[in-house]
């Protein structure tokens, strides 16, 4: 595969059925840890223009906290989990009971526990990727930024942007109905990743 | 100058004349080349991804890259009538947004994208006259072509003029 612009429907329905089960399979750990019910949206797998990506995180300068982890071995890609930074706040009460400041005042224990909460939604994702796919998936424990949604993307990107101009973005939303909390989970497969996946799906 | 800016988008580059100015939103580890020559008042930015062109293989677009995004902003500068003595070049960005524990070179593309931009420059002997580049924190950056200020504004660290 050139380019991800190469991709069928079919190879891209593909896609959206695994990242179906991985988050699935991540909304159900995310809901055991806050008590809460955690709905998800149906999965999107968009092959977009960098410059069209910050788009669908609601605009390049919106702030947002971005846990961000890479996955290494056979398998490189990136997980990006985004949350508008207005929503953080709901999310950590839903944690944590009542919080007062904005993530940028976040002290080291709040923080290391939105990577937490990014390191098992990544995991429980991963573990049903892997027993689906029969792959095997290293993740690195993820890190934290709370910034501009392009800049936070746009250092994600790189990652990709060295082999192509477009980016496979594999899209679930999680939201949590009563806070009205949304969060934007990512898989960015590098080309040989997708490759290996989509013969392990059968559709190459 | 109530004209709407023109904008940058990632690995993309624009140029313009005065009094137009050229914007673009969240710079983190990617930098901001402007290049504008006092003369005309024609002005040029370039959203810079990457270092080096040699790294990718398939990619077409110039933009992308410190050396080939830099060199094409000057080209099209010099196209509509910029004088290539006169320019002079202002950057911003370069930061790490993210930081992991033992990161490597390649997490560190921040600080190679912003070496590899004053290289190009050095080459094409167009003198940076301001910089605000490093840090951990992004930047939206406007370029006004009428006096050649840079703005960069960001979300914790305020505001600041080049």
């Amino acid at each position: 595969m050139k380019d991800y612009s190469e991709l069928t429907a079919l190879q891209l329905d593909a896609l959206k059925e695994i990242s179906n089960i991985g988050a699935g399979n991540a909304a159900t750990s995310l809901s055991q840890m806050v008590g809460r019910k955690i709905d998800m949206s149906v999965p999107k797998a968009n092959i977009a223009p960098f410059n069209e990506i910050t788009e669908i995180v609601g605009g390049a300068d919106l702030e947002v906290a971005g846990g961000y982890l890479r996955v290494n071995g056979s398998m490189p890609m990136g997980i990006l989990f985004l949350m508008p930074n207005e929503q953080v706040l709901n999310f950590m009460d839903l944690l944590f009971g009542n919080l007062t400041e904005g993530c940028l005042a976040w002290n080291e224990m709040q923080q290391s526990a939105y990577k937490e909460i990014v390191n098992i939604l990544a995991g429980s994702y991963l573990n049903a990727l892997s027993a689906f796919t029969n792959m095997k998936y290293e993740p690195s424990v993820p890190a934290l930024a709370v910034d501009m949604a392009a800049a936070i993307l746009g250092e994600v990107l790189q990652q990709i942007g060295e082999i192509s101009d477009y980016a496979l973005v594999i899209e679930n939303i999680f939201i949590e109905k009563e806070k009205q909390i949304k969060g934007h989970f990512f898989l960015l497969p590098e080309p040989k990743t997708l490759e290996s996946l989509l013969r392990s799906l059968g559709v190459l | 100058m109530s004209q709407n800016p023109i904008k940058v988008g990632i690995a993309d580059m624009k140029t313009a004349l005065s009094p137009y100015s050229i914007v673009t939103t969240g710079l983190g580890s990617c930098v901001g080349v402007c290049i504008w020559d006092a003369g005309t008042r024609i002005g040029g930015m370039v959203h810079v991804m990457l270092p080096e062109s040699s790294l990718g293989t398939t990619s077409m677009n110039k933009a992308k890259y410190a050396d080939t995004g830099i060199n094409l902003l000057v080209e099209e500068i010099l196209k509509i009538g910029g004088v290539k003595v006169r320019l002079t070049a202002k950057i911003a960005g370069g930061a790490q947004m993210f930081s992991f524990p033992g990161s490597n070179s390649v997490m560190r593309i921040g600080e190679r994208n912003v070496e590899a931009v004053k290289l190009t420059l050095e080459q094409l002997r167009i003198k940076i006259i301001a910089e605000d580049t490093g840090g951990n924190f992004g930047r939206t950056i406007e370029f006004f072509t009428a006096n050649g200020l840079l703005h960069v504004k960001t979300i914790s660290r305020g505001e600041k003029v080049l």
